[in-house]
């Protein structure tokens, strides 16, 4: 029997960067908040200390700040007709499972997605046609603008130490930024990170094509810096080991070194970690949510804890999880077409070309998180022309590097051997003569990929897993080969001794190896509660004081990482929160 | 074609059939016997002894990282950089016991993109394909794979590595091969702590330099330039 706490304003469930900044800002506007976490705390200072942070086998290969698949997964497939398996162990992403969740381990890539992205169907129906978009191809706008989104992307970019190049400062472009971004109000709060020779000789190439290069935003602190709320960041120290760790150095932008602080120093704020919320409970009418049920994982006491707003800010999947465990909104039906809840899960795509120059020396393992040039040319670049090439969405392409160490990353030309004497020999020679071009391209929304309740697997806590849906249709594959066919016109102009080529990809998405964590979709925001889960403000459509923040309102996946959005969303959030619902609790918009 | 000869299984299992014959005297031990002793007290300070592996294992992982990684004027072999003490290691610990792998059935072979369904936590993995490798070793050259020629280890390798051999009624040799490869390489470019690259000999193959705290400054000082080799493990700056 679950022991009932006592009723406060707002529950947030998962504390990484949108529970962190919604925990803020709430508790910040009087509100009592508590957040519960699934996860352990740790504590950068001495969690993440040198040396014992610097341990490949126990960040990377082992997963310790990942999710434990023991414990939950999910089961997957790549289309209806399969039998969904269990994801045995982690794999093609990564969710994070500590305070400050997965922005712990991650990179600090931060993008601005554009109208591009927020208008997707009107924009290429009214260039191309209605007939342009395939009829299985999802792809619906989001109810939000860029020009509405821009003051809380420049919040989030300030509090997360980005380091950038402006491209486009109120419609004036800048030279070395990029050159395709939407107007922004200012530069980035810090200058970009020093170049590496990979990221350099790669800007060099992809000028003399006619492409636009520009350093990678990213939340590495490319010098000390303190943010708007006061919180410190040390510079980055170009460490070679960010993707996957903790940040020594206080140089990369996370919440457990920015808003998470602040709010558990704030007395409206109470965290409570080891915390699995494993039902978001609703009213008799099925109108409100009172609350969540949890257990301490620690020994097993399970809690109510009543509430008057419940806010889900866990990773992408695990949000839709809990909407679907907890029975909010219609479950997706991909026959019928009917339902809101798991539909539009989509993922990302990419392309790979490894380049071998004998005599030069790259020294892999000295780059911050975002050690790249990027180029947009084909992608936030409305005059790159789809129409003839028959695809929707585009790819960004870069060169250089972010954490490859050894266990993982030792490159040698194809038909090398993989073991004895010439596999050592191979490997001594080319491992820092190798740099790699890589294309991250868009997934378009489809009728069949999407998230449903497991029929037959379970997880620690006697609930159905949920069950992934997912594949590369038509349009992704011919984006591949164009993505592919650009990093080997860029690759052979640079004229390397050996070059792996980039090859489209063709076969089916695997669960192994590593490709991304950027799983979105699930509870889509939208126009209106026929398709969409939430309203612009990340609303539920059928339980007002039932806000869902992440990745997973994201109707389809672009090129960029998702970051920008989901942090500029969690801000926009909170204040329709604090602006607007507390004073008037209802739906903020009309169904 | 020749055999690899008398391995340190013989004489482990030599010295447990002989014991209660050296109990009685020490004095009467024939010359090879006390040259062998020699030798094993030579091998157990390079070999802090196994936790997981028996000895029929603990004598194929030995053979199985001397042929993968052998010496030369590169790195030292595979057991004297302590590849088969890492793997050990790795079987006797959370990882080989299935930490973190969701086990419950039910169990389907599945699709090759739904990844890893075997009822078998990496330690279990690897005994039986231990054991299914040797079988088919067996039946192939009448012999356990320590006992091949580095002829007949390559041909076995390749094998496993290709799909060419199947093992009856085991788990795929496939997945098994991708576990051993991987451990392997996890034993050669993991920090020492974890008990492989011994003397940073791995890391020292390829310049890698460790654990070492910043580059801030070293990223435009050595932009394209070679950078020391002078690797740093997690126990040299503790």
């Amino acid at each position: 029997m679950a022991t009932k706490l006592k009723e406060v304003d707002a529950v947030i469930v998962g504390l990484g960067w949108t529970g962190g900044i919604l925990g803020k800002e709430l508790a910040e506007a009087g509100l009592k908040v508590v957040a519960l976490e699934r996860g352990a705390m740790r504590d950068p200072a001495k969690d993440f200390a040198v040396p014992n942070i610097r341990d490949e086998l126990r960040y990377v290969v082992r997963h310790d700040l990942m999710q434990n698949t023991a414990r939950d997964t999910l089961t997957i497939r790549n289309n209806p007709s399969q039998e969904a398996l269990p994801m045995r162990r982690l794999g093609s992403f990564l969710p994070g499972e500590v305070v400050g969740g997965s922005a712990v381990h991650w990179s600090g890539h931060t993008w601005r997605w554009t109208d591009m992205e927020f208008k997707v169907r009107s924009m290429y129906e009214e260039r191309f046609g209605k007939n342009f978009i395939p009829a299985d191809m999802t792809i619906q706008d989001w109810g939000i603008t860029y020009a509405e989104l821009e003051p809380y992307y420049d919040k989030f970019e300030y509090t997360a130490a980005i380091s950038g190049k402006a491209g486009n400062i109120k419609g004036q472009i800048q030279p070395g930024g990029n050159p395709f971004e939407a107007p922004r109000a200012r530069d980035y709060p810090l200058p970009p990170l020093t170049p590496i020779l990979a990221s350099e000789m790669f800007t060099a190439a992809a000028k003399n094509n006619g492409y636009h290069p520009f350093p990678r935003p990213s939340a590495n602190a490319s010098r000390a810096y303190t943010n708007p709320d006061g919180s410190k960041f040390g510079a980055c120290q170009y460490c070679g080991h960010c993707q996957r760790f903790g940040c020594e150095a206080n140089a990369k932008g996370s919440p457990q070194i920015t808003v998470i602080p602040i709010a558990m120093r704030n007395p409206n704020f109470e965290l409570r970690t080891n915390s699995w919320v494993t039902k978001v409970l609703k009213d008799s009418d099925g109108k409100r949510v009172t609350g969540v049920t949890y257990t301490n994982v620690l020994n097993g006491e399970e809690f109510e804890q009543p509430a008057g707003m419940v806010l889900l800010c866990a990773y992408a999947i695990n949000n839709v999880h809990l909407m679907l465990l907890s029975g909010i909104g219609a479950p997706y039906d991909p026959v019928a077409q009917t339902g809101v809840i798991g539909k539009n899960y989509c993922y990302q795509t990419g392309a790979g070309a490894t380049l071998f120059f004998e005599g030069r020396h790259f020294n892999p393992f000295m780059n911050a998180g975002g050690s790249n040039a990027s180029i947009d040319d084909f992608n936030t670049n409305w005059d790159f022309d789809r129409g003839k090439l028959g695809f929707v969405g585009g790819y960004t392409v870069a060169g250089g590097f972010n954490t490859v160490l050894p266990i993982g990353y030792r490159p040698v030309p194809r038909g090398t051997p993989q073991w004895g004497k010439a596999w050592k020999a191979a490997t001594a020679k080319w491992y820092q003569t190798a740099m790699n071009i890589g294309a991250s391209g868009s997934v378009m929304a489809n009728r069949y990929n999407y998230y449903d309740l497991d029929p037959t697997y379970r997880n620690a806590f006697g609930l159905p897993l949920m069950r992934m849906t997912f594949d590369y249709k038509a349009n992704e594959h011919k984006m591949g080969e164009h993505a592919a066919q650009t990093i080997n016109t860029i690759a052979k102009s640079m004229n390397p001794t050996h070059l792996t080529e980039a090859t489209a990809r063709t076969q089916p998405w695997t669960v192994v190896p590593y490709q991304s964590t950027h799983n979105t979709g699930g509870t889509i925001m939208g126009t209106n509660p026929r398709d969409s889960a939430l309203n612009k403000y990340l609303q539920s459509w059928d339980c007002h004081n039932l806000f869902v923040v992440g990745a997973n309102v994201f109707p389809h996946n672009a090129s960029y990482n998702p970051t920008g959005p989901v942090g500029a969303l969690a801000y926009w959030t909170a204040d329709a929160i604090k602006n607007h619902y507390v004073k008037n609790p209802g739906p903020l918009v009309p169904a | 074609m020749k055999d690899q000869g008398f391995g340190r299984r013989d004489f482990l299992k030599g010295a447990v059939a002989g014991g209660a014959a050296a109990a009685t005297t020490t004095v009467g031990l024939p010359q090879d016997a006390q040259a062998q002793q020699g030798a094993a007290a030579q091998a157990a300070a390079a070999n802090p002894g196994y936790a997981f592996l028996n000895l029929d294992e603990a004598a194929f992982v030995e053979a199985l990282v001397d042929h993968m990684v052998p010496a030369d004027e590169l790195s030292p072999k595979g057991t004297d950089i302590g590849i088969n003490i890492y793997i050990d290691r790795a079987l006797a610990g959370a990882w080989g016991k299935g930490e973190r792998l969701y086990m419950q059935g039910p169990w389907k072979p599945g699709a090759p993109s739904q990844g890893y369904q075997l009822p078998l936590t990496p330690a279990q993995l690897y005994r039986a394909g231990i054991a299914a490798t040797n079988a088919h070793c067996g039946k192939t050259y009448g012999k356990p794979f320590d006992r091949l020629t580095v002829e007949q280890r390559e041909e076995v390798l390749v094998g496993l590595s290709t799909g060419k051999v199947a093992f009856e009624g085991g788990p795929p040799a496939r997945v098994f091969w991708t576990t051993v490869y991987q451990t392997v390489m996890e034993g050669m470019f993991s920090d020492p702590i974890h008990g492989g690259n011994r003397d940073k000999a791995g890391w020292k193959l390829i310049g890698f330099p460790g654990a070492i705290a910043v580059h801030r400054e070293n990223v435009e000082k050595y932009r394209d330039k070679k950078f020391p080799n002078d690797p740093v493990s997690i126990a040299d700056m503790s």
